[in-house]
């Protein structure tokens, strides 16, 4: 029977009774004494010299307070990549500075150069066209081939192959499978690209700086997944405030998908000109800003090469991609193409030669990072399509050369050839679920239904496996991260037994606040409502990496449980004392201390208020107070899979593809909240099918972005999308971390673009279709249909 | 600056704006009504959804003096006398109709004109009608569960 508190249970969201409301509180929603407004004067040339800036109308129209350009950030530092990705050969990547303002050049439309900050927001605007550029334009670079091929042409004038960096993984694999591939009975090649999205959270990236010059203070409210990391790259990389003198709030962040995990400049201007004017100065980006300026995600280009013996069996995955770095490296986009993708070339299968290549290559473009999955789903769609393409080749289908391979339950932890230690799985168990639940035994008959319809229906099946709870510090640090991916978490009890949590994770849409509630309530036996959730506030928190990478619970949680413990553990002290018993025959159970075999209990608030009334306290051997921290570093990646389903239907006639139904299967270890876990999941499939069938970031050949608005950007509506059904009952718990939990966040994401263009390849298999590049357009899938012809 | 005046959520309100003020701004910044959302500009997300005389309108395609003397309901007005949740919101809390909030108070409001006007719609007609109105977390699967239940609730 389900529970209705504590750890498994669909507790109700409580941060939703503010958001329906209207009561939460945005960045934008905020305002303050005194406010100011910035509005950024941005290129609208993909790639130009600054010859001048004339600022002076602008500066002379009413209300304008300041005026900067890219002069007044010349001794600033830059906004630096979170990776060092060393070259093939061992030599570094390169690592062009990104500032605060473009200077010298401008390298993307919408790169900004100048800012004003007016009293109003209109007139800071009024201003901003008043100013005056003159840009020489230059040709802009798009295209990753283009870029690569001509060295005249430079993003970066010092770069001259506008190559980031070229990585093999593992390059000392490289020979041995190459000579496997080359001596290999059958090899299936599929090249495809991972189309460039933008994120679009629906709200908007907004900022305010505050500087107190009484204590020289400066406190950033921001937009950010992420505050402690935004702080000290703000801190100590660009702008040299000292830690403690920089606080930054990230207060409701409505949507983020990985967006919001970066610093951008936009939030060192604020608090720039907050000093200058000793006034808070707001920002907020307009809808065409978010599109011109937001890291956009994936944008692949990928040709992977799949060897196998004549009966199916995984002989080794080769692929070589390019991957597109934008103008400027933003935090962590030189670690999405290589270690969140690399390492995942293996999939959910016994491969015994991997090896991947990858070039990151700076173009005209707005920078790329990580989106929703970050270079997990590029590897599992590359994987899944040509194991698809290659059952075809091989008359199998597509189910059971996924079984053939599969990594069986009793091989785990099972090392892979990229070098990630698999835990835990079970990935027959989520293939037979799906199975089941899509009802694949009853296809064939709803295919000859469509067909006399004169529709053209198909089936498509894929597992994925994803490494997530992002991550073992001395691993990463080995891999080239600049930071440690731990996280952190303070669990303060009142006197009267209730409990503020701090934790380094940031909820914005994840429920945080209700499901960590729910564990606390758990290990104590006390009410849910009895315990809050603090989080997004740099000096409430110990220290925090922030929410991306499915890491919220497996990591920062395990810290919360660390930390719970710590104080159970004190308490139970506490309670031996006045129990007048030996600490360890005391027991907690709902709420209640007891001396295991006597009658003698007493209650979780009476030993919390002894322990801040310590009148009869154990002093002498006990601090008083009940507060406890913990930071906690994972030994491992997490390891969420499972299996997708997609069934659709295309009109041969339009090219038009309707989903008819969409199943997910996944694994994720022990569940907290199972209502918000299956949101998460509809979350990610929303978006996968998005990318698969409607998304994309549209650059023309002089470098403007065709898809700049939700006029021309086709987010996805929810007349575009299904019902889904899914299902999590499959769980093999996760081995290294307390709660035995996995991440949940980006699997739908993941596991579901190869689902949907599997199917629509499925469809389209009898006409000889054999790959459509997403987005599955209607124009995309009639073309193909056409050529078939 | 032109003086407006109307009715907000049963409460006359007045103020002083600008002829291109939209109503959207008024309501956010002159009356710190700050549930209803901005998130595009282009007149397509619906986060700025309200009503004006019964009608759902997005509030940044209308100017503040096109609703001088208009009746406006919001977000803020959507709860009970009481400050319990009045049936849809609660709707929306049961089954997890939202994640991030930030869509929110426009699907609410989308919600609840749809419900004024046809108490019991099909799972089509539902998703028809949030044409309007776009979501980045909850891929509309308990957002048109949330508004089913809504109008079992209802009806």
């Amino acid at each position: 029977m389900p529970k209705d508190q504590g750890i498994g249970a669909s507790s109700k969201r409580r941060e939703d009774v503010r958001y329906l409301t209207g009561r939460g509180k945005y960045t934008d929603d905020i305002t303050l004494q005194g406010q100011t407004y910035a509005v950024f004067v941005r290129s609208e040339v993909a790639h130009g010299i600054i010859k001048s800036i004339d600022t002076s109308a602008a500066a002379a129209m009413p209300g304008v307070l300041a005026i900067f350009t890219g002069d007044d950030f010349t001794e600033t530092g830059g906004n630096p990549a979170g990776w060092a990705i060393n070259n093939r050969d061992g030599t570094p990547m390169k690592e062009p500075k990104r500032p605060v303002l473009a200077h010298g050049k401008v390298r993307h439309v919408g790169d900004a150069y100048a800012a004003v900050v007016a009293e109003t927001r209109a007139e800071a605007q009024a201003a901003a066209e008043a100013i005056e550029a003159d840009i020489e334009e230059l040709p802009a670079i798009i295209s990753m081939a283009d870029a690569l091929a001509n060295s005249d042409n430079r993003v970066h004038d010092e770069i001259d192959d506008n190559c980031c960096f070229d990585w093999g993984w593992i390059e000392d694999n490289r020979e041995a499978v190459d000579a496997a591939i080359k001596a290999a009975p059958h090899v299936t090649t599929l090249e495809l690209v991972n189309n460039r999205v933008s994120p679009n959270a629906m709200e908007t990236r907004a900022s305010i700086g505050e500087y107190d010059p009484g204590t020289g203070d400066y406190k950033l409210t921001t937009t950010s997944q992420n505050p402690h990391l935004t702080k000290l790259l703000i801190a100590v990389f660009v702008m040299g405030i000292p830690e403690h003198k920089l606080t930054v709030v990230a207060p409701d962040v409505g949507g983020g998908f990985g967006s919001k995990i970066f610093h951008y400049g936009e939030e060192a201007l604020v608090l720039a000109a907050a000093k200058k004017l000793g006034r808070p100065v707001k920002w907020t980006a307009t809808r065409s800003e978010a599109f011109l300026t937001d890291a956009h995600g994936r944008d692949h280009i990928t040709k992977i090469e799949l060897a196998t013996e004549a009966d199916g069996t995984f002989i080794a995955f080769r692929t070589d991609t390019m991957a597109n770095m934008g103008a400027y490296l933003s935090n962590f986009s030189t670690a999405t193409p290589t270690f969140l993708h690399g390492t995942l070339m293996a999939g959910n299968y016994r491969v015994p030669h991997v090896y991947v290549n990858v070039k990151a290559v700076f173009t005209n473009t707005v920078p790329v990072d990580a989106y929703r999955g970050a270079g997990r789903p590029e590897a599992t769609f590359s994987i899944e399509r040509v194991i698809d393409k290659c059952a075809r080749d091989l008359g199998m289908d597509p189910v059971s050369i996924r079984r053939k391979n599969f990594i069986q339950p009793d091989q785990f932890p099972y090392t892979t050839p990229v070098a990630l230690e698999y835990d835990t799985g079970d990935y027959d168990a989520t293939m037979n679920k799906v199975l089941e639940l899509a009802d694949v035994a009853g296809f064939a008959a709803r295919k000859a239904e469509s067909e006399a319809n004169g529709k053209l229906r198909g089936l498509g099946i894929n597992s994925y496996i994803e490494a997530c709870g992002i991550a073992p510090s001395n691993l990463v640090g080995q891999l080239g991260s600049r930071v440690g991916l731990y996280d952190a978490a303070t669990v303060r009890v009142n006197p009267t037994g209730n409990i503020s949590v701090m934790v380094g994770a940031h909820s914005h849409g994840q429920g945080h606040e209700t499901s960590f509630a729910q564990v606390v309530a758990d290990m104590i036996g006390i009410p849910e409502e009895n315990i809050d959730i603090v989080h997004g506030d740099t000096s409430k928190i110990p220290f925090g990496m922030g929410t991306y990478g499915s890491r919220s619970l497996a990591v920062c949680g395990s810290a919360m449980v660390k930390a719970t413990e710590k104080v159970i553990a004190k308490a139970k002290k506490v309670a031996a004392h006045l129990l007048e018993a030996g600490e360890g025959d005391i027991e907690l159970s709902d709420g209640v201390f007891s001396v295991a075999g006597t009658d003698k209990t007493i209650e979780w608030g009476a030993v919390t208020l002894a322990a801040y009334v310590p009148h009869n306290y154990p002093l002498e051997s006990l601090e008083p107070g009940l507060e406890e921290t913990a930071f906690y570093d994972p030994n491992n990646f997490t390891y969420p899979a499972g299996a997708y389903a997609c069934e659709v239907e295309v009109d041969p006639d339009t090219g038009k593809v309707e989903i008819c139904a969409f199943t997910a299967a996944d694994d994720f270890g022990n569940i907290i909240n199972p209502m918000i876990v299956e949101g998460q999941v509809h979350g990610g499939i929303g978006q996968g099918i998005g990318q698969a069938l409607l998304e994309h970031s549209v650059y023309d050949d002089s470098g403007q972005l065709l898809s700049g608005s939700y006029m021309d950007y086709a987010m996805p509506r929810a007349s575009d999308l299904p019902n889904y059904t899914v299902d999590q009952s499959c769980q093999t718990p996760c081995t290294h971390n307390p709660l035995g939990v996995k991440g949940c966040g980006e699997a739908g994401a993941i596991g579901s673009p190869p689902a949907v263009v599997n199917a629509v390849v499925d469809a389209l298999s009898g006409m000889g279709v054999t790959h459509i590049d997403m987005p599955l357009t209607p124009n995309r899938v009639w073309s193909a249909i056409q050529a078939a012809k | 600056m032109t003086n407006v005046s109307m009715t907000v959520n049963g409460k006359a309100v007045n103020g002083e704006v600008e002829g291109r003020t939209l109503l959207v701004d008024f309501l956010r910044e002159s009356l710190h009504l700050t549930g209803t959302h901005i998130g595009c500009d282009t007149s397509q997300c619906g986060a700025c959804t309200v009503h004006v005389n019964g009608k759902m309108v997005k509030s940044c395609t209308m100017l503040a003096v096109e609703a001088d003397g208009g009746e406006v309901s919001t977000i803020e007005g959507m709860a009970n006398e009481d400050g319990s949740l009045g049936v849809i919101q609660a709707a929306f809390q049961e089954h997890h109709g939202l994640q991030c909030g930030f869509c929110t108070p426009g699907m609410v409001m989308a919600a609840s004109a749809l419900l004024e006007a046809n108490k019991n719609p099909t799972e089509a007609e539902i998703r028809h009608h949030l044409d309007g109105n776009i979501c980045r977390c909850t891929g509309y699967h308990n957002i048109v569960k949330s508004i089913q239940a809504a109008a079992s609730a209802l009806s």
